[in-house]
């Protein structure tokens, strides 16, 4: 009777026997014991579950997130690197490493992982920390719901990682298209490993979307008016709206589905009425504004990396304000060329492959606009310039290619190939990952308060850079010479060398990423020689410059008065910035909370269950959820008061350091020049 | 006389969080009615798909969706006094016609699953034809948001009972209003889009 107990579950469904997938788990579980017996050893539980876990601080949810998405990111990385392994050897009579079912579940999750769970929550992230000292805000607007939002993403990643031990993962790509993700086709639980996360991680996005909004709408400092806002703040509003709007849609498409499969409903079903042209429809009505909501966060990086290290203001804000928001709107009316060989009838196509050509224009004039403020500008090439400049014409190549794709005839020969593959790698690695890469050195110490290695940061943008070309242009090739997405196996011999050089370059991102842990290690063995006295440690020009790094958990102890675009810079121009303020007052600060983690473990738990179908645990689960919420909402008394005594004693710590900061920049040559004089 | 500004500045912090809270839960509401409309759009491509089934003439009753369309609108009028009361500072009156809107919105809630009840019960159920499964997502999405609401409204009746009408329960029950006249924006959607063709054709 206990095996009704546990619905679909039984020792079975763990693969003893596929030893790539147990050594895999056995490193994993290596981690997390090590992780778990530091902690011990260490005596830091405390600190981990009041400093972090339960944490409201908008500064340490969004390292949070950034700390899922590194970890995302080795996972999505080591998927690719067995993809390069197994194509640049199986060809003709090789069978490579890697059985087909094997196979499919690496591109599967590949693709889910990188976009979902690795892109999301590290723009996320980097919105959560900057976005606020930004607009010389004290907070988010709902820090409880950010948390909340925060668990929900994690719960979702666990799950798809605990699918590599515990089941199976999707076989459906990382689209899903029915009818092969239906029941029909892919009975075991795969597929609901790949809705569930989806469904529980999006309501956390869709969340956060909210949380920005009212965030950027309402909580500015005096002066900062809408064409007052940094751009990466900008595009943070851009990528907030998006995520409210569209992923609704990803939420729909992916439930329904679910239903199809838990319920045997026919929304997308062979016969019955099922209509699997409307998931294509539904699935990219999310799917192509996400492509937006990935790249404007890297796009503001870019424009905020870009003027620091020019020395010189962003050329014509207006213009990239207009076309930051032109691209949020058009990303709404192209969702149609993922599918332009449906058959939906050539008019329909033709729209839909000119708006789709349309967004060229705004990208185009940020790109000549990044180019113009780096023109007569002071650069410097620090690792995060080296991430934005080499991102110019790489996704130039990309924006091209994509411009080709976007002619229904052209994409009629290339839909589904290999060139496709290149193309959105093309637009996804330099376009998005390159500007977080580059916004994650950027900011690195404004969280931690110590600058990163620049050198070691050098060395990855370098890998970064020729891994990609290597892995990349010959995907280009291949689509030309007709060489489908996704196989496990070709008979073609022609294809190998490409696959190979292909391959080669993985080894070089692999170099890349190693070199990103290198950076990190070195950089934190370091810290106290490279510790940021001054909380502005590139000269920078935007608000988020003027806190201590890292900023006390209130930001700004007197609220900043906005006069310029580049606010900061501005202060600094006219002797204002760093004065002490005659008095201090007290801060009302969010209470921590241990509820929006218990409620991430109960959706995770639930999740669980669901893929399962241990129907009782998924009950008992929700209704436990349901009354955390009703929990919260009960509590009144939600803030702590910071005493102005503290806020005192904080503020006269920070102009200690910045006094320290002053006479070590004295005792500098003015070589450094790019070093500012803090004036207490 | 310090103890008095920093009531008054509270006063101002809480004023500035309601309105924070009123503005980010009327974003929340158009990404919900974003989930509606695709659902909408869902159900209009798929509302031929019978697959030899029953089609909408056959199944709907307009009579018992007549009278479904009442209980909620009623509930919303009833919703209506909870505000005026609230504002009022009335809380018994509030409570009073919390019961009122609870138990109306109640009654929509049990007539729909008795329709769902007796459809299953004639072999028309969510799994027979993708115009089922539309309809029956559709409209029981809408229901489920009805039963969440239900459970809400239990909530705040037990927030004034115990709290009384405090300046953050009222903006909670603002937010609940929203939320409530939102539900019958969208069952008029239903009723025109998915009953009144039905009947019709």
């Amino acid at each position: 009777m206990f095996d009704h107990w546990l619905g679909k579950l039984t020792i079975h469904v763990i693969p003893y026997d596929n030893p790539i997938i147990m050594s895999a788990a056995a490193f994993m579980a290596l981690v997390i014991l090590l992780v778990l017996g530091a902690l011990t050893f260490y005596g830091k539980w405390t600190w981990l579950w009041k400093g972090w876990l339960t944490s409201l601080d908008h500064k340490k949810i969004g390292s949070m997130y950034v700390i899922l998405a590194m970890v995302m990111l080795l996972r999505g990385f080591v998927d690719a690197a067995m993809m390069r392994t197994q194509q640049a050897m199986a060809a003709g009579a090789d069978p490579g490493y890697l059985p087909p079912h094997h196979f499919d579940q690496i591109f599967s999750a590949h693709g889910t992982i990188m976009i979902v769970f690795m892109a999301m929550p590290f723009l996320t992230g980097l919105i959560n920390v900057v976005v606020p000292q930004q607009i010389g805000a004290r907070d988010v607007a709902f820090p409880f719901m950010n948390a909340v939002s925060l668990w929900l993403t994690v719960a979702g990643a666990a799950l798809i990682l605990l699918s590599l031990v515990v089941g199976t993962f999707s076989r459906a790509g990382w689209t899903g298209y029915p009818p092969y993700s239906e029941l029909q086709y892919n009975p075991g639980v795969g597929v609901d490993y790949w809705i569930l996360p989806l469904v529980i991680s999006g309501v956390g996005t869709t969340m956060t979307g909210i949380n920005f909004i009212v965030t950027i709408l309402r909580k500015r400092a005096p002066g900062m008016t809408l064409m007052r806002m940094p751009l990466f703040t900008w595009s943070a509003l851009c990528t907030s709206v998006l995520m409210v709007l569209a992923f609704p849609a990803l939420t729909v498409v992916t439930v329904l589905l679910g239903l199809d499969r838990y319920a045997g409903m026919h929304f997308f079903t062979n016969g019955q009425g099922g209509n699997m042209m409307n998931y294509a429809n539904l699935f990219w009505i999310w799917g192509h504004p996400e492509v937006y909501i990935l790249i404007l966060p890297a796009f503001g990086v870019f424009s905020e990396v870009i003027a620091t290290f020019s020395g010189k203001r962003l050329f014509g804000y207006r213009m990239m304000v207009y076309a930051v928001a032109v691209i949020a709107l058009l990303s709404f009316t192209v969702w149609l060329h993922h599918f332009f060989t449906m058959g939906a009838g050539a008019n329909v196509n033709a729209v839909f492959g000119i708006a789709t050509m349309l967004i060229a224009i705004p990208t185009g004039v940020k790109v000549f606009h990044w180019l113009f403020t780096m023109y007569r500008g002071r650069i410097r090439f620090t690792a995060p310039m080296l991430f934005s400049v080499g991102f110019i014409p790489l996704f130039a190549i990309g924006g091209m290619t994509g411009v080709v794709l976007a002619e229904p005839p052209a994409d009629f020969m290339m839909h589904n190939s290999e060139f496709l593959v290149a193309h959105f790698h093309n637009m996804l690695i330099p376009g998005a990952l390159f500007g977080y890469l580059a916004g994650y050195m950027y900011w690195f110490p404004k969280a931690f308060g110590f600058t990163l290695n620049d050198r070691w940061g050098k060395i990855a943008f370098w890998n970064w850079l020729i891994g990609f070309l290597l892995a990349f242009m010959p995907l280009y090739m291949l689509g030309f010479m007709g060489m489908p997405r996704r196989m496990e196996h070709y008979g073609n011999p022609a294809w190998q060398p490409y696959l190979v050089v292909a391959a080669v370059g993985a080894v070089f991102i692999g170099f890349g990423i190693l070199s990103l842990i290198v950076q990190l290690v070195v950089s934190i063995r370091a810290r106290q020689k490279n510790r940021d006295l001054s909380g502005d440690p590139w000269n920078g020009r935007t608000l988020e410059w003027a806190t201590a790094s890292p900023p006390p958990p209130y930001n700004f102890a007197v609220l900043p008065v906005v006069t310029d675009v580049d606010a900061f810079a501005a202060m600094k121009q006219a002797g204002t910035a760093w004065q002490r303020p005659a008095r201090y007052e007290a801060i009302v600060l969010p209470r921590n909370s241990g509820l929006a983690f218990v409620m991430g473990g109960l959706a995770f738990a639930c999740g669980f269950a669901v893929i399962w179908h241990i129907w009782w645990a998924a009950t008992a689960t929700a209704l436990g959820a349901l009354a955390a919420v009703i929990t919260r909402a009960w509590r009144d008394e939600q803030e702590y008061t910071l005493s102005a005594a503290e806020v005192q004693r904080l503020g006269d710590a920070r102009f200690a350091d910045l006094e320290n900061a002053l006479a070590a920049a004295v005792g500098q040559s003015e070589t450094t020049g790019n070093q500012p004089v803090p004036q207490v | 006389m310090e103890a008095m500004e920093l009531t008054a500045d509270t006063a101002a912090e809480q004023l500035e969080t309601d309105a924070d809270r009123a503005f980010g839960f009327w974003i929340y509401l158009m990404s919900d009615a974003v989930i509606f409309a695709l659902l909408f759009a869902t159900y209009a491509v798929m509302s031929r798909n019978y697959a030899d089934g029953p089609s909408g003439h056959a199944l709907f009753d307009l009579g018992h969706t007549f009278a479904e369309t009442l209980l909620l609108l009623c509930s919303s009028i009833a919703y209506g006094f909870v505000s005026l009361a609230a504002a009022r500072g009335r809380r018994a009156q509030a409570l009073l016609w919390l019961g009122v809107a609870f138990a109306l919105g109640l009654g929509f809630v049990l007539m729909e699953l008795a329709e769902f009840n007796a459809m299953i019960a004639q072999g028309a159920g969510p799994d027979r034809s993708g115009f089922l499964s539309a309809f029956f997502t559709l409209v029981g999405t809408h229901g489920t948001h009805v039963s969440f609401g239900l459970i809400w409204i239990l909530v705040m009746m037990a927030q004034v009972a115990v709290k009384g009408l405090t300046a953050s329960v009222r903006s909670r029950l603002l937010r609940l209003g929203l939320f409530w006249h939102f539900l019958d924006i969208m069952w008029i959607g239903i009723f025109s889009i998915v009953y009144l063709p039905g009947v019709l054709q």
